[in-house]
């Protein structure tokens, strides 16, 4: 699994995301640049620029249109993919650390940061694709739709569930919530991870009937997004920056490593900067992968199943396409059940 | 149920809440009043009567007996006279401070004063207390003898059926106790919070896990580790089994301060730094105060001696019946036991004694009859005197050997284990002072005479000295001259000893191999011998640890061969950070650890067989003490024991069956496991579909309500489905020629 080396950034990587076909590859890092790559060869299709502080976050709508970034210049950022140019600014009062689009791309959400006297939010924003042909896409509303306040535990990350039923958030104390997206009312809080270590990642199935979290408590979970129940515990031996789901094979993708700021007093064998594989129904550990020298800090895994890419805090992207034997392997039971 | 030790008794529990509110003040203002100083006046009954011109000639003869124990004078004795002008048989003693009224109390009461008299001694507080009526019942009244309870078998954990052992975890703020499983995890025992304050530990023979706390040592036993025993040294640091967990003995650097109303200790202990216990009844034998030890002898005195913790401060012999202390360059105490009671009423004086030893078993010389038990000293040189090592038998404190030697700097004394050896290891200096080389000076205890062989003189400083257990061979870590404040950890070199085979052990020690350059320093026997681990701890490079074994079956080396061993690495293992090697006690496995109590990174420990090979990881956060428990000695005979060698082919092969079963059935369970796990989660996605299709149903939602909008309002490129075109460019290098312009 011959890894491609993506060094288009200067400084740590903060979210790296494919487009729905799994051609694109989108990343941001604290570097205040937006890269776009073919994921195939890793060659790099452009930049967005504008943003004026670190970039935190970013998505692509999922029919490959319209790109939303999230900056601690205390923006979000919609951007034509096609033509880089950015269609639309909205305003916050502290930064953005996590911009997700809904199922359907309808809505945007965006995680705002707590802050000089302001809680943190989670803001809604309907989406205008304009006339369908690139024509009008500037023509978005400036308010957000909805205003959810966290008023006990910040958001740190948040997505949607299938349907666009719920909004799942992860909190700073390690506690995960569900709201409601027209109302915004909260459903339910639950502690899902160790008190007061953080959830610094939530990913979806392709269903999104289930989703991942990656917690600084070193472990990752396998939640249902209708009730919150856990189904599943990864515990790993580092803190969890990101954790994805393969599509195709049954596995999990985790990534994290040493915080940043210890790993100066400890060696690089001692940092576990790899990225760990996990059965995701039997939660065993099946491999790891080495590369990073610096903790992983995003995860994110072709739609297809196909490839996964790390961004690490070393400021590399590396993109792996999964070799035969990744899919060849297959528990016994697994097989059994196949061949029923 | 947090089995922490305020809430082992409801006396301990008082204690505790007491101390939470600080209610000194209202003390000193309400309390004492009544009391006050009475506690230095003792009561003394079953004098004489006499008339009043003899009172002050009873006195004074009293006086005697009464100065014995503490400090008091003609005035502080008071004896009322009654109106007959006699005495009235009674009289009042003030003492100087009340612990002298407490040894009053305790060593004049009952002693006869003449042939009609003796005295009957009480604290005035005490007469105070119980004296005035309705104090104390008339009636007697039987004290309840509680009912008799089954204890708990102390050595259950020996009738495993599969033999394993048990070892303590200690991290974290748990300790728990663990079998183990080999490479499966390991099966707990019991695991409790906040057992221990400061550490664990086992008796020497596995029967108790002491835990100790502010308070005290606790001792724990039996299958469920239930309560066994309290030994209430407050603030004890360090602890100490006798080799046949007959006695306990624990250090404090605070010296104990006894307090009224404690059940157990008494003014005897007040002040002292070491208690010896006795295990058995939970009672103090004797106290002491400890010694502190200088560093170093006086004459290297370039270094400012410190304070140092002489411990264990009692060595106790193999027997447990003796117990001896030194006080460094003066004397060793040996106290009999179960007294301890000081052996021949004195200390032996021993010139400028610098370090004693016993035997760690009960040897026989040949040619002595009588029951001995061996302990082995050393002196220094004083003035013109030659620095000296020598062997006494005890109890007739004979000096049974000595070996003058010179130019000594330091001596360190090795026992094998079962005392057939004792290996004088002497680190010399040249006159000069200048270069230091090593000698080992080996006392064959056993042989007439105990003859003293010489083994030759190494260049390098010994580091590091091993015996086999139950052997004759030892394994000792030399190192070169380290550049002071280097950072590089010093280059060592290993060297193995061996007898010559020359019927039974009866040849000199030879070296059999010396393997040079290694960062070793920590030398690890296995408890049954033969195998060996030498070991880099403690270092921030180097990790490495290298299982030899001492009688290998294979092919021997030429030059090796008529000596006592067949040496082999049978591997090199690494252990990040490691800090400590523990054999079990059947030498089948050893741990080896990296305790936070060292360093913070990568703490945990990893199980090996005796061959190095790893059976299992276990990173543990704070992870802190690794222990096995102790095996007691076997019931077995040598013949028995010879039998089962003989034997071990068929054994093992029931065992190996056993074992494949054990996994069959592991496998199985896994298995089965994991198809549940598998179909539950099939039907979780199952049901989850189904819920899904539902709601949009009711919703009214096209069944394709999540795939993008513009897909479907408008998509854009690649609009016919199914069909993409992809552009693909190669390029090709066909010809590459190179020419030479100008």
């Amino acid at each position: 699994m011959r890894p491609i080396l993506l060094s288009g950034h200067e400084r740590s990587l903060t979210q790296i995301r494919f487009n729905r076909d799994g051609d694109l590859l989108f990343s941001v890092a604290k570097d205040k640049i937006v890269c776009a790559w073919w994921s195939a060869n890793g060659e790099r299709l452009g930049t967005y620029n504008g943003h004026q502080g670190a970039v935190w976050t970013v998505d692509v709508s999922p029919n490959t249109v319209l790109l939303a970034t999230g900056s601690a210049d205390n923006t979000v950022r919609l951007w034509n993919i096609k033509t880089g140019e950015c269609v639309k600014v909205w305003d916050f009062p502290t930064a953005v650390k996590r911009v997700a689009f809904s199922p359907d791309g309808s809505q945007l959400l965006a995680v705002t940061e707590k802050r000089m006297g302001f809680l943190g939010t989670i803001a809604v924003l309907d989406i205008n694709y304009g006339d369908g042909q690139l024509g009008g896409l500037d023509q978005q509303a400036d308010e957000p739709a909805l205003r959810i306040t966290c008023n006990d535990s910040k958001a740190t990350v948040a997505g949607w569930s299938f349907l666009a039923k719920y909004i799942i958030a992860g909190h700073e104390d390690g506690s995960v919530s569900q709201y409601d997206p027209k109302s915004g009312e909260q459903l339910a809080n639950v502690q899902v991870h160790e008190f007061d270590h953080q959830i610094n990642d939530i990913q979806f199935s392709p269903d999104r009937t289930y989703f991942l979290t990656a917690s600084k408590d070193k472990s990752a979970k396998l939640l249902s997004a209708r009730d919150l129940n856990i189904l599943k515990t990864y515990p790993s031996d580092t803190p969890l920056n990101s954790a994805s789901i393969t599509p195709k094979k049954e596995y999990v993708i985790l990534g994290g490593g040493q915080a940043a700021m210890d790993v100066t007093t400890t060696s690089a064998r001692q940092g576990k900067f790899e990225a760990r594989f996990y059965h995701k129904v039997f939660e065993d550990e099946i491999g790891r992968v080495r590369g990073h020298f610096g903790p992983l800090n995003t995860i994110d895994v072709h739609p297809a199943g196909t490839a996964y890419a790390s961004g690490g805090e070393d400021g590399y992207v590396r993109i792996h396409h999964f070799d035969k034997s990744y899919f060849d392997f297959m528990y016994e039971v697994e097989r059994e059940q196949m061949r029923k | 149920m947090a089995p922490s030790f305020e809430q082992l008794s409801e006396q301990d529990l008082h204690e505790e809440e007491e101390e939470e509110i600080d209610f000194s003040d209202l003390k000193a203002q309400f309390e004492v009043k009544a009391d006050e100083g009475l506690d230095t006046f003792v009561v003394i009954d079953g004098l004489p009567v006499v008339p009043e011109d003899s009172r002050q000639k009873l006195i004074k003869f009293l006086l005697r007996k009464l100065s014995a124990v503490g400090h008091t004078s003609e005035d502080a004795v008071f004896m009322p006279l009654n109106d007959k002008g006699m005495s009235e048989g009674f009289a009042f003693v003030e003492y100087e401070t009340p612990e002298q009224a407490v040894a009053a109390v305790k060593q004049l009461h009952g002693v006869p004063l003449d042939k009609k008299h003796t005295l009957a001694v009480n604290k005035l507080m005490d007469i105070e207390r119980y004296g005035r009526e309705g104090r104390v019942d008339e009636e007697y009244q039987a004290p309840t003898v509680e009912q008799f309870k089954e204890k708990e078998h102390l050595r259950s954990w020996m009738g495993d059926a599969n033999a394993r052992d048990q070892f303590a975890l200690y991290r974290n703020d748990k300790v728990g106790v663990f079998w183990n499983n080999k490479s499966n995890p390991p099966e707990n025992v019991v695991d409790r919070a906040h057992w221990t304050q400061l550490f664990v530990q086992w008796s020497p023979k596995g029967t108790f896990l002491a835990s100790v706390h502010p308070q005290g040592v606790q001792l724990w036993g039996g299958s469920s580790f239930s309560k066994q025993k309290q030994f209430p040294h407050p603030f004890v640091q360090l602890i100490e089994f006798s080799p046949l967990e007959g006695y306990l003995t624990t250090w404090s650097a605070r010296p104990i301060q006894v307090e009224e109303g404690q059940p157990v200790l008494t003014f005897e202990e007040d002040g002292k730094n070491i208690i010896v216990w006795d295990i058995e009844s939970g009672k103090p034998l004797r106290s002491f105060v400890s010694h502190d030890l200088a560093a170093g002898p006086a004459a290297e005195g370039d270094v400012a001696p410190k304070k140092k913790v002489q411990w264990p401060a009692f060595k106790w012999s193999a027997d447990e019946k003796y117990v001896a202390r030194m006080l460094q360059g003066q004397s060793i105490s040996i106290y009999e036991l179960p007294k301890m009671n000081l052996l021949g009423r004195t200390s032996v004086k021993i010139e400028g004694v610098n370090d004693f030893e016993w035997s760690p078993a009960t040897v026989s010389r040949e040619g002595v009859k009588q029951y001995e038990q061996l302990l082995c000293f050393w002196t220094p040189e004083i003035g013109s005197n030659p620095a000296r090592v020598a062997m006494m038998s005890v109890p007739s404190k004979e000096i049974v050997r000595t070996r003058n030697l010179f130019n000594v700097s330091d001596v360190k004394l090795h026992w094998q284990s079962q005392g057939a050896y004792v290996c004088v290891k002497v680190d010399r200096h040249s006159k000069s002072k200048k270069s230091m080389a090593t000698n080992l000076e080996i006392f064959r205890v056993r042989e007439k005479g105990v003859p003293v062989e010489v083994v030759d003189s190494l260049k390098d400083t010994v580091i590091n000295f091993a015996w086999e257990p139950n052997g004759h061979r030892f394994v000792l870590i030399t190192t070169g001259e380290t550049p002071t404040g280097a950072a590089v950890p010093p280059k060592t070199a290993v060297s193995f000893f061996a007898p010559e085979k020359k019927g039974g052990a009866g040849g000199n020690f030879k070296l059999v191999r010396t393997i040079e350059k290694k960062t070793s320093n920590g030398i690890y026997w296995s408890p049954k011998g033969r195998f060996v681990i030498v070991a880099t701890v403690h270092s921030q490079s180097n990790f490495d640890l290298d299982f030899w074994d001492m009688d290998f079956e294979g092919e021997k080396v030429e030059a090796e061969k008529d000596l006592a061993a067949n040496l082999q690495l049978m591997k090199t293992v690494e252990h990040y950070g490691v800090t400590d090697v523990e054999w079990d006690p059947t030498g089948r496995y050893v741990v080896t650890s990296a305790s936070v109590w060292t360093h913070s990174m990568e703490n945990g420990w990893n199980l090996h067989t005796f061959s190095g090979n790893t059976l299992s990881e276990n990173p543990t956060e704070k992870f802190k003490q690794f222990i096995w428990r102790p095996r007691p000695p076997t019931f077995l005979s040598k013949e028995e024991q010879k039998q089962v060698r003989k034997n071990l082919r068929e054994y093992s092969k029931e065992f190996d069956e056993e074992d494949k079963f054990a996994v069959d059935i592991a496998n199985t369970a896994v298995v089965e496991k994991r198809k549940r796990v598998l179909s539950e989660w099939v039907a979780w996605l199952r049901r989850e579909k189904e819920i899904q299709a539902e709601e949009k149903d009711a919703f009214g939602l096209p069944e394709d309500a999540d795939s993008p909008k513009q897909a479907r309002d408008a998509p854009i490129g690649g609009e016919e489905q199914g069909e993409t075109v992809v552009e693909e460019m190669v390029e090709e290098i066909i010809e590459e020629t190179e020419e030479v312009i100008g």
